[in-house]
């Protein structure tokens, strides 16, 4: 327990400094981008040259590189990410509010990913070699090799255009005033399809590290052991390979998380879900430079804390992880 | 049995290799078919594939050949996704071999670096980078060799991290050879193999980038992009499905290959070092 506390430890302190180098990364960006803040602000309201001067010296953009970098990071202390120009509201509060519909949509896409992914990697790697194996190994491959975006317009022709079975896009039906069950059922009939344009792609990542994962585990003497004492196929299959070749998916998860994200800024300008990833490409269209860097840095932290929770989640599952960070 | 020849034997690899000849000459040979600005009117509007010989994949929204597009979209896809793979294999390899070989502050310290691009969504990254300073062809490169140079980079630290403690190493200390000489001009060739058997997947991973970026809106304006005729195919979706359907279908043929072929070759130099 104690060693899963000093890893927990170690890792919290290392996130921070992460945070640190990204935060920077993000300041040199918007350094980096034509106009500062007080332009983009006149640009929407209007003023003369004094006004442009006073409003520079007020917000404090006059200053050296290394006070305004200060300045920055003060007023992320207090989790302030600034002022967006295009909603003219402040950041915080746009991004908040986006946020839990691109949650849900990751959420959502990684069940289905891991959860078929793992299942047909099992039954691929229940004979490895086979038919079926080589089949699902190939097919998975094609299937990673489909672009997101894509995917997502095939389905919306076939099941949204032609068959008329699924909704073209959006979150839920505009002014239905459902409420509670039928507003959730409504919510989750929009998400059918963009769910499985994210999911099916990482699908084969999943599918693909399980059926490598078992054929490792195949060759191991516990597999022999559990021949010898004459267990059932099935359950060598199960208890034993499968069982062993599921962790390191685990941490997939955690590593996969960035990707998801960035992979949602496509599909939910496909399907005009407005969650995060939309609000990035309503961002990068309306030029709102701030508003976009505020995005980056909520992911970043949305996926520091799912690389920790998977983290934390390991060294309970593997005693074996504490003890081997702990003692380095 | 020389390496060809096995690597020949596998019907994967064969079918990933002639996908990607058979790419490799439409890049080449787009400005010898179709040499005309592929960005310009060909034809009437929306003309549906295999009617007129001249224009047999018939044209999109304005009147543009699409058989055309294809070949010049060929030619960016290829030679963004090369230049963005080499781009991050070299990065990669050099910030790995210095983190391997120096240690200490310096590993930390490019291990953090390396942490936080990976916290990142290299999408993101790459997003940002572009619309900050503008979408050219050279600024879509290294956008996307930003988000891709972590992976090598950790492949490469583990390898010079074995790599460092061979006797060869210690006879190149005791000689008097510079460190940043043994680090780059001993370790580093010996660490290569592993962070090249990435490349296929970085090179798949560049061309999926750049098709996003540029169905975005984000590609260079002046060059024409499987990712921007999905994307002005996506305006006539009902109408016209095929405009969309054909360059994705291009775009998964290629990055199947790419995965095909290089699947191909590291299992076939695997085998070979395994029976070496």
């Amino acid at each position: 327990m104690t060693r899963a506390l000093t890893l927990i430890r170690r890792r919290l302190v290392g996130s921070i400094f992460v945070l640190l180098i990204v935060i920077i990364g993000t300041f040199l960006l918007l350094e980096a981008a034509p106009g500062d803040a007080v332009d983009a602000y006149i640009v929407s309201t209007g003023g003369d040259a004094g006004m442009i001067e006073l409003l520079r010296h007020r917000w404090g953009l006059d200053q050296s590189e290394l006070t305004r970098l200060a300045n920055y990071l003060w007023a992320l202390l207090h989790l302030d990410l600034g002022q967006s120009v295009t909603f003219s509201r402040p950041i915080r509060e746009v991004i908040i509010e986006r946020l839990p519909t691109t949650l849900l949509l990751m959420v959502s896409a990684t069940a289905l990913s891991f959860g078929l992914g793992s299942a047909l990697g099992i039954y691929a790697g229940a004979r490895p070699g086979s038919f079926r194996d080589r089949f699902l190994s190939i097919g998975s491959l094609a299937l990673y090799a489909v672009p997101g975006f894509w995917l997502g317009l095939v389905l919306i022709v076939v099941f949204a255009v032609d068959l008329r079975w699924l909704p073209i896009g959006g979150i839920e039906s505009l002014a239905s005033d459902k409420t509670g069950f039928a507003r959730a059922a409504d919510i989750a009939v929009h998400l059918v399809l963009p769910v499985s344009a994210l999911g099916f792609i990482y699908l084969a990542l999943y599918l693909r590290m399980m059926r490598a994962g078992m054929a490792e585990a195949w060759r191991q003497d516990f597999v022999l052991a559990a021949r010898a004492r004459g267990l059932s196929r099935r359950r060598i299959v199960l208890a034993h390979v499968a069982r062993n070749a599921l962790l390191p998916l685990v941490t997939m998860l955690g590593l996969q998380s960035a990707q998801m994200l960035g992979g949602s800024v496509v599909i939910e300008s496909v399907f005009a879900v407005p969650g995060l990833g939309r609000l990035a490409q309503e961002a990068v269209a309306s030029r709102d430079t701030p508003l976009l860097l505020g995005i980056i840095l909520t992911s970043a932290v949305l996926v520091i804390a799912i690389n920790l929770a998977v983290d934390i989640a390991y060294a309970f599952l593997d005693p074996r992880v504490g003890a081997s960070e702990a003692g380095a | 049995m020389s390496p060809l020849n096995r690597l020949l034997r596998r019907p994967e690899a064969v079918a990933g290799a002639f996908i990607l000849a058979v790419l490799f000459a439409m890049a080449l040979s787009a400005s010898l078919l179709f040499p005309s600005d592929p960005q310009a009117i060909a034809g009437p509007a929306l003309l549906p594939s295999f009617q007129d010989w001249s224009l047999p994949l018939g044209t999109d929204r304005l009147g543009r050949d699409v058989l055309a597009e294809l070949f010049h979209g060929a030619r960016t896809s290829l030679a963004v996704g090369l230049a963005a793979a080499t781009a991050a294999l070299f990065i990669g390899a050099v910030v790995g071999t210095l983190a391997g070989f120096a240690g200490g502050l310096v590993d930390e310290v490019l291990m953090r670096i390396t942490d936080a691009f990976q916290t990142v969504p290299s999408f993101l990254l790459a997003l940002a980078f572009v619309s900050v300073v503008g979408p050219s062809l050279g600024i879509v490169v290294a956008a996307i060799a930003l988000g891709a140079w972590t992976g090598p980079a950790r492949v490469a630290r583990a390898e010079v991290l074995s790599i460092r403690e061979r006797d060869y190493v210690a006879g190149a200390r005791v000689i008097g050879m510079h460190p940043m000489a043994i680090a780059f001009r001993e370790v580093l060739p010996n660490a290569l193999p592993p962070v090249l058997a990435l490349s296929s997947v970085i090179v798949a991973a560049a061309i999926l980038t750049e098709a996003a970026l540029s169905f975005l809106g984000l590609g260079d304006p002046n060059r024409v992009t499987w990712g921007g005729m999905i994307a002005e195919g996506r305006t006539v979706l009902r109408t016209a499905p095929f405009l969309s359907i054909v360059p994705g279908i291009a775009l998964v043929l290629t990055v199947l290959g790419i995965y095909l072929a290089g699947e191909g070759v590291v299992e076939t130099t695997a085998v070979r070092r395994s029976l070496s």
